[in-house]
């Protein structure tokens, strides 16, 4: 690999479980399920440990359905703000071997260590090997790592040698290795492309590099020659450097966004528009503490019975941080989608504002004065985050809060969780 | 949650020395019955896992009347890995 590039990618293995087995070695070699409140309905699995995945346990399952696999399972509320500790120990161990690591989520990294290999014995697998000793003496986590000349095998490798492991893919055994997995193996190959491809007969990751490039174009679109140039070990895509002044883990803000699932069915329009209200009221909130502005606004509701989501998006002609406007574009897009006429049932909804400019621009004025009602409003905005800021949240509260005690309990502030950014963000 | 081996994490009181530079340096440590242990030396300084009570932090390796020890300062707090109570049976 002299003239390619050397990058690893490092995944800590069931994180929220071996944080918590980290925390409470008690718990160490015992079926362990992290899992959401089931009274507050966020019933489901988000990590399992090995014990518990070895009786059927599966992340994303109902607690309902983990407990019946494995009745003696030990369920823990989730830490995030612990979670958030470990990665960033993880993070500081990562950049005493290169400058350049990509978080992807809070438990995977990629590092490029092409240009720092050199201090540190130019020997990748040594480097591999002391990270993840590193891991387990000093945060007590295991990791495996993947090592390649690309980002996309890098983690095909951390992924498919767990726990503890460590796997070298090069040019020369990235044929034997990789290609024979099947396509599902590969970054972004999910069961609706799964699909497309088992359709045309495409069920590995070397038959879609071998395919004819005109039919997965036709079949995927432009991202099927993304997809097809990742199995065929031909990404470019640099390790993008960490920016602590952009926040914790994410790179650029691209989006704000608040979702609950909501501790009661939502079966009628006027509670749904509430509650996007409570949720966009959060967004348009943390887009003027950000200095941000929205152009595109989209709503997302997730069905009671089939948990299946459904979001719709517009962009708006100017962006906004109003909360009229987001709260009220969001609910005109979700009501669209669920009219609640043949007993509709929502059991999560929520608010995202995306495609991000600097608020602080210059406003052309107009003749009829919607600009300066704009103003007007934004500054009525202002003066209640200032309240709030000032005496705390429910220091002013909107009138569905004091009149439906249910919508009371609802909590539109709480931290919002980081997730993985995209991969070509 | 307790720990394992008979020891359970317990955060205590430390009275310490911060340098210039930013080093820290554990001069005592007061336990919760008042009683106070002077530390002689600090024979390590590392970021490592408590095995044995869970949690992770800078650990010192500190000579108390003698015997070492560790020490972890999990930022802003200290803690030890105790002997744990007996449970009653």
């Amino acid at each position: 690999m002299a003239h390619q590039r050397v990058i690893l990618h490092v995944d800590m293995n069931c994180f929220y479980a071996s944080v918590e087995m980290a925390e409470h070695p008690e718990l160490r070699g015992l079926p362990v399920i992290v899992g959401g409140d089931v009274e507050a309905r966020h019933g489901i699995v988000l990590t399992a440990s090995y014990p518990a995945k070895r009786r059927g346990v599966k992340t994303g399952s109902a607690l309902w359905e983990a407990r019946r696999a494995c009745p003696d399972a030990i369920i823990v509320p989730p830490h995030y703000g612990l979670y958030q500790r470990y990665s960033a120990l993880a993070r500081s161990i990562y950049n005493q071997y290169t400058d350049l690591v990509e978080p992807f989520g809070l438990d995977e990294a990629w590092l490029d260590v092409t240009h720092s290999l050199h201090l540190h014995g130019r020997e990748v697998m040594l480097v591999a090997r002391e990270i993840s000793e590193r891991m387990v003496s000093e945060l007590g986590v295991t990791v495996s790592v993947g090592v390649s000349w690309n980002k996309i095998f890098a983690k095909f490798g951390s992924d498919h040698d767990k726990p503890d492991g460590l796997m070298v893919i090069t040019p020369d055994n990235a044929c034997r290795v990789v290609w024979p997995a099947p396509v599902r193996d590969l970054l972004y190959v999910g069961p609706a492309t799964n699909r497309k491809l088992a359709s045309i007969g495409i069920r590995t990751i070397g038959q879609l590099a071998n395919a004819d490039d005109y039919a997965i174009r036709r079949l995927l679109g432009k991202m099927g020659g993304v997809l097809q140039g990742f199995a065929r070990g031909l990404d470019t895509s640099p390790v993008r450097t960490y920016q602590p002044s952009r926040g914790d883990i994410v790179h650029e803000v691209k989006g704000v966004g608040n979702g609950i699932t909501t501790p009661f069915d939502v079966e009628d329009p006027v509670t749904a528009r509430q509650v996007i209200w409570l949720m966009g009221e959060s967004v348009a909130q943390r887009l003027r503490a950000q200095g941000l502005a929205a152009r595109t606004i989209s709503a997302f509701g997730r069905d009671f019975k089939t948990l299946a989501s459904h979001s719709s998006q517009t962009t708006l002609e100017r962006p906004t941080q109003l909360t009229s406007e987001i709260c009220s574009t969001a609910a005109r897009l979700l009501l669209n989608e669920w009219d609640f006429a043949h007993g509709d049932k929502l059991r999560a909804l929520g608010v995202h504002a995306s495609n991000l400019e600097p608020a602080q621009k210059c406003v052309q004025l107009d003749l009829w004065g919607e600009e300066e009602r704009r103003l007007d409003m934004l500054q009525l905005d202002r003066t209640i985050d200032d309240l709030r800021h000032r005496f705390g949240n429910h220091a002013v509260r909107r009138l569905s809060e004091l009149s439906d005690q249910r919508l009371a309990s609802l909590n539109p502030q709480r931290d919002n969780v980081v997730h993985p950014v995209s991969f070509f963000a | 949650m307790r720990g394992i081996a008979g020891r359970e994490k317990r955060y205590v009181e430390v009275i310490s020395d911060t340098s210039e530079d930013g080093v820290v340096t554990p001069l005592v440590v007061v336990w919760e019955d008042g009683r106070r242990f002077t530390i002689d030396r600090v024979l390590d300084r590392r970021q490592a896992h408590s095995l044995k009570t869970g949690g992770t932090g800078m650990r010192y390796t500190v000579s108390v009347s003698g015997q070492p020890t560790y020490l972890w300062y999990e930022g802003p707090r200290w803690f030890v890995e105790a002997k744990a109570a007996a449970m009653p049976s």
